[in-house]
């Protein structure tokens, strides 16, 4: 099995982004295509499964055929076939899976099947070669918050979870509440700017019998309260300022645990990732205190935020390496663990 | 000449290779184990049994719908990627027409059921004499409807039987019994549900008239929009 030179051609469709790209050596992008579908979701207010499922089944080899295109690559030169087999959307995931199974049957290629937050995980080492493991990962997006300690590329440690919504899931709520619409996390990071984020005391993040584990359910539905309150006495809020307070709460909740596990486990290299992680006050709050603790922060660039095939690519790689492949009883799992 | 069939568009799964006048092999299982983990194996043993290379196919012909939405886009994504691995083209057939092949030379009417759920089937009207002849195309809706459709068709020529088949059987058998009038019959085991070799053979006959398409294009008919759609639809 060669180790350099290796390219990997990955597929992605487990919400609503439909993609595929070209990988060599887990670190070396060739091309990057993501058909994105949040304007048809958007007039539901957040991701039809069935409409996304739909969508990828439409745009599967367009985008796999762009991927080669952009790469300037065919079948021959690709050494392994890649796909996000969950967690996800069950429906969503099926059509890449089933896609990228009959792909490296057809071609007589290896299956690899990546698990999307590895992918999320790893999606830091692109654009920072100097960045080995271990590192402490924060992972934030709308389906997932959580702290891991990478001690290899094929071994994490989840060490911190959420209790109840994600992160982006209680942005995706609030900003609904407020008439920001979605998605979420983009609307309230914009309005947050033109807000006084100290205006409203809202309760932390945290749980009490965790150091490290988050709750969102609370402020979130402090949030809902206060704005309710205010609309029995007809009393006229600010957005602006309370999406910059609610912000304020759940960024300086994430940052300090995040700090916390790298200081108790002793490692230096912080980064993050999913689609929060593109929050620009998270982003400048988490710099400021991991300057303070003389950690170095990493974070990709918001195009490996997103959902993306490229960070499935990276993490292949290292299975590729472990010749950890699959057979074509590869199925989606929907919750599949980390 | 050979077309590869595939079938998942409900609790079947089942693939099917055939040359010309020939099935050289059929897989097929009616069985709760997702079409996921099994269709694929399924193409592998009858590829790996047989001995045929897939590059020697002329086409890929799949089940396109209606069905289990989740069932008809394993299949798809199965197609699919077969097509844009082998470059070969796909032919898109419709599942409750393929159904219909199970009956061969008869005068009945043929009536594959396949139970839609929402109190709903989709089924087609078909007469197989010696060639398929489609009397109503695939159609999603309620079973008085479809025995409705049954009557007006029986006032202007008058039919001798009817021969049900599919998973819309066994939920629509007594309730046909009790308020039907018309002649009819239920399909036994082994001719009542779908079979790849069916999609292969109706993918053949489309193959020579050139109904094929590029594998990028392929997508299910649903025969139905999503819930979300209905409903914001609806309001």
């Amino acid at each position: 099995m060669k180790k350099s030179n290796v390219k990997i051609l990955a597929i992605e469709s487990s919400c609503d982004e439909t993609a595929a790209a070209v990988v060599e050596d887990g670190r070396k992008v060739l091309s990057n295509v993501i058909s994105s579908q949040i304007d048809l979701h958007t007039i539901y207010g957040g991701v039809v499964p069935e409409i996304a499922s739909r969508k990828h089944i439409e745009n599967i080899n367009f985008v796999i055929k762009d991927a080669l295109k952009e790469a300037n690559v065919t079948f021959d030169d690709i050494d392994a076939i890649a796909v996000t087999y969950g967690p996800g959307l069950v429906g969503a995931l099926l059509v890449g899976v089933g896609e990228a199974k009959a792909l490296a049957y057809g071609l007589n290629k290896p299956l690899i099947g990546v698990h999307h937050i590895k992918g999320h995980v790893l999606a830091n080492l692109i654009e920072h070669e100097e960045l080995e493991p271990p590192f402490v990962c924060l992972i934030v997006s709308g389906g997932h918050t959580e702290i891991a300690i990478v001690k290899d590329y094929n071994d994490f440690e989840i060490v911190a979870t959420t209790r109840d919504d994600a992160a982006g899931e209680a942005f995706d709520k609030v900003a609904r509440s407020v008439g920001l619409g979605y998605p979420g996390g983009p609307k309230i990071d914009k309005a947050a700017k033109l807000g006084d984020s100290h205006a409203i005391e809202f309760p932390k993040a945290r749980v009490n019998d965790s150091k490290y584990d988050f709750s969102f359910s609370g402020v979130k539905s402090a949030v809902l309260n206060y704005q309710n309150k205010a609309n029995m006495i007809g009393e006229k809020i600010n957005v602006n300022d309370l999406v910059a307070s609610f912000q304020r709460a759940v960024v300086e909740v994430l940052v300090e645990h995040t700090i916390t596990v790298a200081k108790d486990y002793n490692i230096k290299n912080v980064a993050m990732a999913g689609g929060v992680a593109s929050n620009t006050a998270l982003r400048s709050l988490m710099e400021e205190k991991c300057s303070e603790e003389g950690l170095k922060l990493h974070f990709p660039s918001p195009i490996y935020c997103t959902d993306n095939a490229a960070m499935i690519g990276v993490a292949a790689y290292f299975e590729y390496l472990n010749e950890n492949f699959k057979d074509l009883t590869l199925n989606a799992v929907p919750n599949l663990e980390l | 000449m050979k077309i590869l069939g595939i079938e998942s568009a409900a609790l079947v799964a089942s693939v099917a290779i055939i040359d010309e006048n020939v099935t050289i092999a059929e897989y097929t299982t009616n069985f709760k184990k997702t079409h996921s983990e099994t269709l694929l194996p399924m193409l592998n043993e009858i590829v790996k049994m047989t001995g045929v290379n897939l590059k020697e196919l002329s086409a890929i012909a799949i089940s396109g719908g209606p069905g289990s939405f989740t069932g008809l886009r394993i299949g798809a994504a199965s197609a699919k990627g077969l097509g844009l691995a082998l470059d070969l083209p796909l032919i898109h057939v419709p599942t409750l027409d393929a159904m219909a092949l199970n009956i061969y030379s008869s005068d009945a009417l043929i009536v594959p059921i396949m139970d839609a759920r929402r109190n709903q089937v989709y089924t087609g009207i078909y007469k197989n004499d010696h060639h398929l002849e489609v009397v109503r195309e695939s159609m999603a809706v309620s079973i008085d409807e479809l025995l409705d459709i049954l009557r007006e068709i029986d006032r202007k020529e008058k039919i001798k039987n009817i021969v049900f088949l599919g998973d819309g059987v066994p939920v629509f058998r007594e309730y046909i019994d009790e308020n039907f009038e018309i002649a009819h019959d239920f399909a036994p085991a082994n001719l009542n549900r779908q079979r790849a070799s069916n999609i292969a053979m109706i993918g053949m006959e489309m193959f020579k008239e050139g109904k094929t398409m590029i594998s990028d294009d392929m997508r299910p008919e649903y025969l139905r929009k999503s819930q979300a759609e209905r409903e914001r639809n609806v309001d």
